[in-house]
């Protein structure tokens, strides 16, 4: 086993197959899964959190979709719509969901009730409770739940190659398939290298969105 | 002026927290609600800006009943304090206090000038403006919750326990500063508050509610101390009620015997302390004819030689009161009345 795969200028030409390229596609279905996990999750979570009407839908959703295995959901989703992108994303979207689900209505249900209070008792409509103190005031909460649903959907966005699309899991299949250890050592390299910069980026984002207030000490 | 109209409130549950409460809270003054624990005064004091429906009666505030209007715009007209300020830890100081006028559609920019000044007024310097709830003490915070209040202007002040959570030097210095304060702006204000001593030094009306949500007495601190309606109130009230209801009276009556010889003062008159077999002890502390008789029948009792020096205007010793002098006094006044 060796780096010769990763290392090998070849491979990083912008031609098809090449990691660059499989990088993109594999950033790709990330952010779709995120983007679509995000519209439904975070609306549904926000409204649990807020109203307190549900809450046993965000704690048992969030379990069941953390139990659901990634490649056997996407096996059955292949079976039911055939091949394509749709399958693949089904199936990265329900892992997502649950940390988002579960982080917004956790932030929410852990606000300082004295401050939600205030904002109604000043004359918020609910509407402004929700995005003018509730939202801002989860936000750390809800990023750390978005940050751990990216880390899992850049590691398991590699099933997309299992059937047939591409993404970074195309170097661990194909080299597998040809006993090609170099290039699976490179996949598995670059996926990871990958989930780390991806967290830094969102942490700066973090730090950007998140109010200094909320971190400030005397 | 906001009216209690045989307010009722039961909790889903039925517990009652409130009992056929009528109540009037009397315009530009402080009413206190004030009793123990789980008497219905913060369930009352919410129902005044809907934090809280009643389940029967209605609460009017000049005349109109609260329930025919706009929730969010009811409360845009009506300052709410709270408990350990409440304030939102995601925006600057500033911009706490700026909340309600930008709720009100008033810009950014005229809401945080006009907020700077409200900074000042309560007691905050400018460079407060810039920094976050976290990075301030309690009394701090509870000066920005007062000062977001008023940010509006409005004619009514809701207080929920306000100064129960910061330290009795600290509540002493914010009392004093809310008394003046309060002074200029004359609102109508209710407080809540379960500390009795608070509710005399504050209220110009205390309502002192009971156990199970009904009202004991309502009065002046003055009425409360020197007539309790019945044995709750004047336990409430406490057994020292008749040293306390002196602060109602005022020392500008209270004959003063000449300065005796063993009082030593310096070139301007004022009182330096009484000689002693060690040198001078000092005094202690002194009144002008503005104190109360509660002060100087304290500095009666705490003094070496159980006198209390009165001074004028500039300081200078122009009187002393005896224990026993006191004593008459308070009889004489007493067969007087």
């Amino acid at each position: 086993m060796n780096l010769d795969y990763l290392f090998d200028a070849a491979h990083w030409d912008f031609s098809t197959g090449s990691i660059p390229q499989l990088i993109v596609s594999h950033l790709w279905y990330v952010f779709l899964a995120l983007l679509i996990g995000l519209v439904i999750a975070l609306p549904v979570g926000l409204y649990i959190g807020h109203t307190g009407r549900g809450s046993f839908i965000a704690i048992n959703a969030g379990n069941a979709g953390r139990s659901l295995p990634t490649l056997g959901l996407l096996m059955l989703m292949v079976t039911l719509l055939g091949l394509g992108l749709l399958p693949v994303l089904i199936a990265l979207t329900v892992l997502v969901i649950p940390p988002i689900l579960t982080s917004a209505y956790a932030g929410l249900r852990t606000l300082d009730p004295g401050v939600v209070d205030a904002a109604k008792g000043v004359g918020m409509r609910p509407m402004q409770v929700l995005f003018r103190v509730e939202l801002p005031m989860a936000l750390p909460v809800l990023m750390s739940g978005f940050r751990s649903a990216a880390l899992q959907v850049v590691a398991t966005a590699t099933v997309a190659a299992a059937v047939g699309l591409g993404g970074l899991g195309r170097l661990l299949i194909d080299g597998l398939a040809v006993n090609d250890y170099s290039r699976v050592l490179a996949g598995a390299i670059v996926v990871a290298v990958l989930a780390v910069l991806l967290d830094l980026v969102l942490a700066l984002a973090q730090r950007w969105i998140v109010s200094p207030g909320l971190r400030a000490s005397k | 002026m906001i009216t209690f109209d045989d307010v009722v409130k039961v909790y889903p549950g039925g517990s009652t927290a409130v009992d056929h409460v009528s109540l009037e809270l009397p315009t530009g003054k402080m009413t206190v609600l004030v009793g123990p624990s789980g008497c219905g005064k913060t369930t009352s004091l919410r129902m005044i800006n809907r934090m809280i429906s009643p389940t029967s009666g209605r609460v009017l505030i000049d005349g109109k009943d609260i329930a025919d209007q706009d929730e969010a715009l009811l409360r845009r007209g009506i300052g709410y304090v709270i408990q350990h300020a409440g304030l939102f830890p995601h925006r600057t100081v500033l911009d706490n206090v700026a909340t309600v006028p930008v709720l009100l559609g008033k810009t950014r920019r005229e809401a945080r000038t006009a907020a700077l000044g409200l900074l000042e007024r309560v007691g905050l310097t400018e460079e407060f403006a810039k920094r976050y709830p976290a990075q301030l003490s309690g009394g701090q915070q509870q000066r920005v919750g007062v000062a977001r209040a008023l940010a509006a202007d409005p004619p009514i002040m809701l207080m929920d326990e306000p100064f129960s959570a910061v330290d009795p030097v600290v509540r002493e210095g914010l009392h004093r500063e809310f008394l003046r304060l309060q002074q200029d702006l004359g609102k109508t204000i209710a407080m809540v508050t379960h500390d009795i001593d608070e509710a005399i030094k504050l209220g110009d009306v205390v309502a002192i509610f009971r156990q199970g949500g009904k009202l004991a007495q309502v009065g002046t601190p003055q009425e409360l101390l020197t007539a309790p309606a019945d044995d709750f109130v004047a336990e409430f009230v406490g057994r020292d009620r008749g040293i306390r209801s002196l602060s109602f009276d005022s020392a500008a009556e209270l004959p003063v015997g000449e300065l005796p010889a063993d009082l030593v003062l310096d070139e301007a008159g004022r009182p330096l302390g009484w000689k002693s077999a060690g040198g001078v002890t000092p005094t202690g502390g002194t009144f002008t004819t503005s104190d109360s008789l509660r002060l100087v029948t304290d500095l009666a009792i705490s003094s070496p030689v159980g006198t209390a020096v009165r001074v004028n205007a500039e300081g200078a010793a122009d009187g002393v009161v005896r224990h026993h002098d006191l004593a008459d006094y308070l009889a004489t006044r007493r067969a007087a009345s």
